[in-house]
């Protein structure tokens, strides 16, 4: 509620400034376009065809590069001994498809404790058609618009910094435990590990949340809300950019790494110093002029 | 030459003997305050004494300077740290926590940090030199171990040092409990759980340190208590202690012509380890205050306030409560229940019998030794590591038996950034801590036993020029010095073996135990060279010099021993 006051009371004190009259009518004129284009029943059958052609593209590309291991249908592979060859796909949503294929985690390079992650194999176009093939398979969790992963998008500054208050509270009661306190990663059993997620899109996060990859627990969205998922975005996004106040973090991996610097850096110059300290005596090695050796 | 004797002081009194013309300003001062005060013999005693000059006397230094460091700077950060868990919201400066409710330690932390000048770099200076006192200590009783400098008469300032580390260690762990953040929160609720881990009464220490169930809202006032009064008064009277009888005993020198065991050959205080030590001390502060400026340490800001519910990956303790840690981490999850109770010797064993045991066998190291060599003399001459090769080989395995619960301490870390599985890192360590002490005994023995063999070699043959003789057999070998004198006398002044006494026997005639621990203590333990052996190897040297001076100095043209020798001189010239 109060949020709702502070921004009508912002509207309110430019409503009679010059350009006002044209900014609204540009809003309305935009608005009326947008809503006809939407509710058109014209566009509706032609989307569903364009997805139909989509599905059928995907398709395609899983045949080639997912059923090896994910089944020609993407029902799953079982070895002869009951073990998981290739999980199914039923169900697990495009959001999944585009956060494993769009970190470039799948194809998988090989089976191990962890998928590694590299450049991704296909562009956005290709991922969007295996996503739309995915997802005809099951009904599972959509990619998500920008409006809901994106902190640029939040209306002003003073939201972001409570999402960003929010968000760390979740942050460290939720993320950090696997992801380590500024997200720089950390160890999971048998040689896997949570990830550091300093460098990962926002969208991929929110998709990581959304859908569970690996070890990592799936936050539904009764768990935590779309608009807490944000929040943590935002926090994860303060935190690179915030300068570190202290100085050179360490790689930010706590005090494994601030006893190194203590040891190597701190004693080490001491130590040295203490050395030219001693070398450095009232005795001289120099002989008089004229005196014998 | 006479010399007047009637004006000086017969004896020590304060009364002037011959007011000789008006004292200078400085003087004056001086005599008024010797007239009330006395210090006059004190300083001149502690003016003209004389220390040793080598780099390894200074590392001990190098944890009292850092002491001063944390007097200084642990003053300024309690006139803004608040010691109390009553809970505020922060409405501070850093923006990503306002709003959040936390104790007002945490919250006074952040102040200190965000809102007072200087406080975060002071804050930071604290916490670097904290780490940098215990690790100077470890490596000053490293110094003192391998050198010998433990024996007697130093059994007791070991005993001392020792008991500084150990109360370091609490010292650094009560700080870093202190600002309540995540990480130090993590930390008191572990030590709670190692507390309720010791049998029967671990229940009633852990009620009667949190003056109840965990957390509870006294531990941060009685952990500030013990921070700022309690450990410190008693480290500063212990290293006064350490201080004094490092004086009374005087400092260990390293052999060499005209040391013995009977004077110390140095400098004296005034004028040259005043300055050394003032310049140290400037030293070891501005390192501090420039780790202090740009390395960051504990980010508290980014651990948040402490809450039960939280915990983040990468949660250690400061580096050397991180053994401990490592054997917690490593331990097999041992656990029994009997009638009703839970015994953890999961906890038990690697937290709180671990390190006590570890500490308790440091402690007794030179009655240990002492008993075994049955050496009753006083030592003042240092010795080098090789010539103590069991000596040298157990400290050496102590400490790796230390770095294999270090690395535990780490073993996320080491995992994720060498991409290795923590599983099998926990393994490898479970064995590494028990066999890994034993190689590293072997190789260190053989090592220093190897040493002593290349020190007798040097000794009888001379040290290795890197000229190269053929002889006139067509034979190569390297040409060979005797050693410097100094040198050489430096290198023989050690016992020869142990002490020429009868094995001790027990009643069946059989060699007691403590025997034969003596006899593994200097078993290959190589000899310096005899007297004899020496002059006839010097014989033998001078001899060999003589039969090669012949060839000596001249240019080699390759046809030196068969019959065509000839000087390009002789030739006649090409035009």
């Amino acid at each position: 509620m109060r949020l709702l006051n502070r921004s009508v009371g912002r509207l309110s004190r430019h409503r009679r400034r010059p350009l006002a009259g044209a900014a609204v009518l540009l809003v309305a004129l935009l608005s009326t376009g947008g809503a006809y284009a939407a509710l058109a029943p014209a566009s509706q059958a032609e989307q569903e065809k364009d997805n139909a052609a989509l599905v059928a593209e995907g398709k395609e590309l899983f045949m080639i590069n997912c059923s090896t291991c994910h089944g020609s249908n993407g029902e799953g592979i079982t070895t002869q001994n009951g073990k998981l060859y290739g999980p199914s796909l039923i169900g697990v949503g495009a959001a999944s498809v585009d956060f494993q294929v769009g970190t470039g985690r799948m194809p998988m390079a090989q089976p191990g404790a962890q998928v590694e992650v590299k450049d991704p194999s296909f562009n956005q176009d290709e991922i969007d058609a295996l996503a739309a093939y995915v997802a005809s398979l099951g009904p599972g969790p959509a990619v998500p618009d920008r409006e809901q992963y994106d902190p640029d998008t939040f209306a002003s500054e003073e939201e972001r910094e409570e999402a960003v208050a929010l968000g760390g509270q979740i942050f460290l009661t939720n993320c950090t435990a696997c992801h380590n306190f500024t997200g720089a990663g950390g160890a999971m059993p048998r040689g896997g590990e949570a990830p550091s997620i300093l460098d990962t899109d926002p969208r991929h996060i929110y998709q990581a949340m959304l859908t569970g990859p690996q070890s990592m627990d799936t936050f539904s969205d009764g768990n935590i809300s779309p608009e807490e998922k944000k929040a943590v975005i935002a926090y994860v996004e303060s935190m690179r950019e915030q300068p570190d106040y202290g100085g050179f973090n360490n790689g930010a991996l706590g005090p494994v790494t601030e006893g190194i610097v203590a040891w190597v850096v701190g004693l080490g110059v001491l130590v040295a110093f203490a050395i030219w300290i001693a070398a450095h005596t009232t005795r001289t090695n120099q002989t008089k002029k004229g005196s014998a050796k | 030459m006479s010399t007047d004797t009637s004006k000086v002081a017969a004896s020590n009194g304060t009364e002037a003997a011959a007011p000789a013309g008006k004292p200078t300003k400085a003087g004056a001062a001086a005599n008024w305050a010797d007239e009330r005060l006395g210090i006059g013999g004190l300083s001149k005693f502690l003016s003209r004494k004389i220390f040793p000059d080598h780099w390894s006397f200074m590392l001990g230094e190098i944890a009292l300077w850092s002491f001063v460091v944390l007097l200084v700077t642990g003053t300024f950060l309690t006139l803004w740290f608040k010691p109390s868990m009553a809970e505020i919201t922060y409405q501070g400066s850093y923006a990503p926590l306002r709003g959040i409710d936390m104790s007002e330690a945490m919250a006074s932390t952040l102040d200190i940090s965000f809102d007072v000048r200087g406080g975060l770099l002071l804050r930071q200076v604290h916490h670097w030199a904290a780490m940098l006192f215990i690790a100077s200590m470890m490596i000053h009783m490293m110094r003192v171990f391998f050198t010998g400098a433990h024996r007697k008469p130093r059994e007791i300032n070991w005993v001392i040092g020792a008991t500084l580390l150990l109360l370091g260690t609490l010292e650094g762990f009560t700080g870093y409990s202190l600002p309540d953040d995540l990480l130090s929160g993590t930390g008191i609720r572990a030590a709670d759980g190692f507390m309720m881990a010791i049998p029967i009464v671990g229940t009633y220490l852990s009620f009667f340190l949190f003056g109840g169930e965990f957390p509870g809202d006294d531990i941060i006032p009685r952990l500030f208590t013990i921070h700022v009064l309690l450990i410190p008064a008693i480290l500063l009277a212990l290293i006064g202690a350490h201080l004094i009888l490092l004086i009374y005993h005087k400092h260990t020198q390293w052999p060499g012509p005209g040391r013995t065991e009977k004077n110390v050959v140095g400098y004296p205080m005034v004028p040259n380890y005043i300055s050394k030590m003032t310049g140290f001390f400037f030293i070891t502060f501005g390192v501090t205050a420039l780790l202090g400026a740009f390395f960051s340490l504990n980010p508290v800001w980014k651990f948040g306030p402490y809450d039960p519910t939280k915990v983040t990956a990468g949660s250690q303790p400061d580096w050397y409560m991180g053994w401990p840690d490592g054997a917690l981490r490593i331990m097999p999850g041992w656990e029994s229940h009997f009638w009703g109770s839970t015994w953890s010797w999961n906890i038990f064993f690697p937290v709180i019998v671990l390190p006590m045991a570890a500490w308790m066998v440091v402690l007794m190291l030179p009655f240990i030794e002492a008993w075994i060599t049955g050496d009753k003399r006083e030592h003042h001459l240092l010795q080098r590591p090789r010539n103590a090769p069991t000596r040298t080989a157990t400290f050496v395995a102590l400490m790796t038996f230390y770095a294999g619960f270090w690395a535990a301490g780490g073993n996320d870390i080491i995992a994720i950034k060498f991409d290795l599985s923590i599983n099998q890192i926990t393994y490898f360590l479970r064995a590494f801590v028990f066999l890994g002490p034993i190689a590293a005994f072997i190789i260190t023995r053989r090592w220093c036993i190897s040493l002593q063999r290349h020190d007798n070699e040097k000794l009888l043959h001379g040290y290795e020029t890197g000229t190269v003789i053929r002889t006139p057999e067509g034979a190569y070998h390297e040409k060979h010095l005797p050693l410097p004198e100094d040198e050489a006398f430096a290198m023989t002044v050690r016992d020869r073996g142990r002490a020429g006494e009868e094995p001790e026997l027990k009643k069946n005639g059989k060699l007691s135990f403590r025997a034969k621990l003596r006899a593994f203590y200097y078993d290959h333990d190589v000899d310096k060279p005899t007297p004899e052996e020496l002059s006839e190897a010097h014989h033998h040297a001078e001899h060999e010099a003589h039969a090669l001076a012949a060839h000596e100095g001249h240019q080699v043209d390759g046809h030196d021993f068969d019959d065509h020798r000839h000087s390009a001189i002789e030739e006649p010239l090409s035009h």
